[in-house]
């Protein structure tokens, strides 16, 4: 092996090293340890329940990894929520009921929503019967194609 | 394998037809500024709240001072580069007489009350909202933020972005003159 090979090899290993550091990095977190409750139930159900709702002004980050004042302020609001007795889909309503559904990151199934969750099966429906159609007209002429032949046998 | 004539037909034009909706469905996705969140608070009765004060040995905001007559609420911040921008043209507009109100948002009323000595104050009343809680009940995602409040305090638009001359006549103007008349 050569030098050069080595180094290149070294390279393609600090690449994957930075990769993986960045990676675990993405999981950072942006709560601040006095925005914590005391109370280890209520923090985890607290943190459990900002993975799942939207920071409205870095929209594709939830409010739990999202460093935005906003998002500071959503958090304090459910902690706040839970600790006046809310329950989880309370506290995630109180935020709904001011930002609308769109800070939910997991959209609720309700009519509006009907096609965002059933369009994909709806699809996969239209085009599996096709292909079965198309495969059963094909089926009709087992002979196959005569006329031409076929250009790779 | 030989496919009949219509069927021959369907399997070119359907490919082309679902790019042609594909490309509607998305052109007009295009055309849609996510940042802009519809408010879901349209309709709805301002929520109750008492503001402490950014001019000094002023007595602030409270939800009292809204109804009676459509009024406007400008959330703004002197953090708020876009506020700046907007400033000058609520000045002009609050010297028509437009009931503009100031909620400043995330901000130390001392900074407040310097950037409206420095720019001017165009609010009839204005209110320190540090804590972002009225802002969080308004369903703000960023400053400046207008909301409409008609005659009997319910919100009835907001405006999401600066007050331009465009968007006053084009959209404000109107609906306030419809709220005054009392649709």
């Amino acid at each position: 092996m050569t030098g050069r090979h080595r180094t290149r090899h070294r390279t393609l290993a600090g690449g994957c090293a930075a990769l993986a550091l960045l990676l675990a990095g993405g999981a950072a977190r942006a709560v601040e340890p006095d925005e914590m409750l005391a109370d280890p139930a209520l923090e985890a159900r607290a943190q459990h329940i900002s993975k799942e709702l939207r920071c409205v002004v870095c929209q594709n980050q939830n409010i739990d990894d999202s460093a935005a004042p906003l998002a500071r302020d959503m958090r304090l609001m459910v902690r706040e929520r839970l600790t006046a007795g809310d329950t989880d889909d309370q506290a995630k309503a109180f935020l709904v009921a001011r930002y609308g559904n769109f800070v939910l990151l997991r959209p609720p199934f309700q009519p509006d929503t009907w096609a965002l969750w059933l369009g994909p099966f709806a699809i996969l429906a239209v085009a599996g019967t096709a292909l079965v159609f198309a495969a059963r007209t094909g089926s009709t002429d087992p002979a196959g194609d005569d006329e031409t032949p076929d250009p790779y046998s | 394998m030989r496919l009949s004539r219509p069927a021959l037909l369907a399997a070119s034009v359907a490919p082309l037809a679902l790019f042609g909706v594909l490309a509607v469905v998305l052109w007009a996705g295009l055309q849609h500024d996510p940042s802009t969140l519809p408010s879901v608070l349209i309709g709805k009765p301002v929520p109750a709240f008492d503001l402490g004060p950014v001019r000094e040995g002023d007595r602030g905001f409270r939800r009292d001072d809204l109804g009676g007559k459509v009024t406007l609420v400008n959330v703004w911040g002197s953090w708020c580069g876009a506020c700046k921008m907007e400033h000058p043209y609520l000045m002009q507009l609050a010297s028509t007489g437009v009931p503009l109100y100031g909620v400043d948002w995330k901000d130390d009323p001392a900074d407040g009350a310097k950037t409206l000595k420095l720019l001017g104050d165009p609010y009839q009343r204005v209110g320190n909202d540090q804590a972002g809680r009225l802002s969080l009940d308004l369903g703000v995602t960023g400053a400046p933020e207008t909301f409409v409040v008609d005659r009997q305090g319910r919100i009835r638009y907001k405006q999401i972005g600066p007050i331009t001359p465009e968007v006053w006549h084009d959209t404000l103007q109107p609906l306030i003159q419809r709220l005054e008349a009392g649709q």
